[in-house]
């Protein structure tokens, strides 16, 4: 598995000329998080589960947003957004028939084309973090017969918060794969788990001899994540995670998401946690 | 055949155990089966056992007016559930909700107490293997406290 951890530099495709996508579709995720679809004839472009855009919401701001749609339906370019800044909350104003900004795809994706067949996947998301794991989700399961046991624990805080309901009941409903769900709060009509999303890796079904972690989430729930995935006996090398940082060009130029001795958006935003572990507990960095 | 002893032998919480002290907690142990909406034990009522879960699914509950009971955690297989029973005055802080039918082991908390009194080389076992449940809990809960959601990831 040495190769999951190469990478060479993304290549620049018009890196700063946004295309202009318009809005075939809105779906409300939460109380502040959207789903939007894309299309338009620039759109199209393959992307890899894990990658990321910069969406322009017109007169206001750019913003880096993780690819949320399916990578084998190209045609249609998903990302979802959570209301949180001026920039996010105009893309989640934005209507069926608005036209935004839009350049990428950008960044290094999850390593599934070198996971070795026959391994295991676990798959550890929490709030929005699903949001760039549900592509990876999409692909495994394309691929079902090419892993062993798959895994998706997902955390989030309440059940009104928890993003892609149909995709999540479809996936639980599946024989061949274990989905779990944990809210830190739950409702009264809640009969799931009460928890954090680490309480979930302890008792996960995979083998750490031969899995490799997929995580995203908030910084320290990543944290606490990949602790637990340690104690389970996975090595730094088989965890991967998706770190943000104030991405500005997108493409390695203006150094704004600089990490250390990288650059998020051009050598991330995923790494290996033995690539990143040096400066993962250093305090702002 | 599966036997209270190797059912405990089994369970996460007891691995690694040698076998004579396998045989002093089965002594105190029964195999029970609780159906989906019982109540294990609730707030206020004597904690006289504690529970190790083989199957299913168990919500503690805090009774909240107006609300009813809500969540604060759920426990599965492989956990232990109550630790009320350690220390006096033996009473449930919490409700013990089925999720889902649930089998557990169900443990004499004073046939408990009593054989670590006696053998404290038993006791020290125990409470090392409950200190971790106890620190992996109180963790759980900092980061619960912590809305480790609220900030886009």
């Amino acid at each position: 598995m040495a190769a999951l951890a190469e990478r060479q530099a993304v290549p620049l495709l018009d890196p700063r000329i946004p295309r202009l996508l318009q809005i075939r579709r809105v779906r409300r995720e939460t109380r502040d998080t959207w789903t939007l679809d894309l299309i338009g004839s620039d759109a199209g472009e393959p992307f890899a589960p894990g990658q990321f855009a910069m969406l322009y919401a017109p007169g206001v701001g750019e913003v880096p947003i993780s690819i949320s749609g399916d990578p084998a339906s190209p045609e249609v370019i998903t990302h979802t957004v959570r209301a949180v800044g001026p920039t996010t909350r105009a893309l989640c104003g934005l209507r069926a028939g608005d036209v935004l900004g839009w350049r990428g795809p950008y960044g290094h994706p999850w390593p599934l084309e070198a996971v070795p067949s026959g391994a295991d996947v676990v798959i550890v998301a929490g709030g929005i973090g699903l949001a760039p794991l549900r592509p990876a989700v999409l692909r495994v399961l394309a691929d079902r017969a090419r892993f062993r046991r798959i895994a998706l624990l997902y955390g989030a805080r309440t059940p009104g918060e928890l993003l892609f309901r149909r995709d999540l009941e479809r996936w639980r409903s599946r024989l061949d794969t274990e989905v779990e769900i944990t809210v830190d709060a739950g409702d009264a009509g809640w009969r799931g788990n009460v928890g954090v999303v680490t309480t979930l890796i302890p008792p996960a079904k995979f083998d750490p001899a031969r899995a490799v972690a997929l995580v995203c989430g908030p910084e320290v729930m990543m944290r606490f994540t990949v602790g637990d995935l340690r104690k389970r006996g996975l090595p730094p090398e088989r965890i991967f995670l998706s770190l943000e940082r104030n991405m500005h060009c997108g493409v390695g130029l203006c150094g704004r998401c600089q990490f250390g001795p990288r650059f998020i958006c051009r050598e991330g935003p995923v790494f290996s946690y033995a690539e990143v572990e040096r400066h993962f507990t250093i305090r702002e960095v | 055949m599966e036997t209270l002893e190797s059912l405990l032998a089994e369970h996460e919480f007891f691995r690694g155990l040698t076998r004579e002290d396998i045989v002093l907690f089965t002594e105190c142990a029964s195999n029970v089966r609780f159906e989906t909406g019982a109540y294990i034990f609730r707030e206020g009522q004597p904690a006289d056992q504690f529970f190790a879960v083989r199957h299913g699914r168990v919500a503690l509950e805090v009774y909240v007016p107006g609300r009813g009971g809500v969540a604060i955690q759920t426990v599965g297989p492989g956990e232990v559930l109550g630790w009320s029973w350690m220390l006096p005055p033996y009473r449930w802080h919490f409700d013990a909700r089925v999720l889902e039918q649930t089998r557990v082991l169900a443990f004499d908390a004073t046939c408990i107490r009593d054989k670590c009194e006696t053998d404290h080389r038993l006791g020290y076992e125990l409470m090392k293997r409950l200190a971790h449940v106890f620190t992996q809990r109180l963790e759980a809960s900092r980061l619960q406290l912590l809305d480790i959601y609220g900030r886009a990831g």
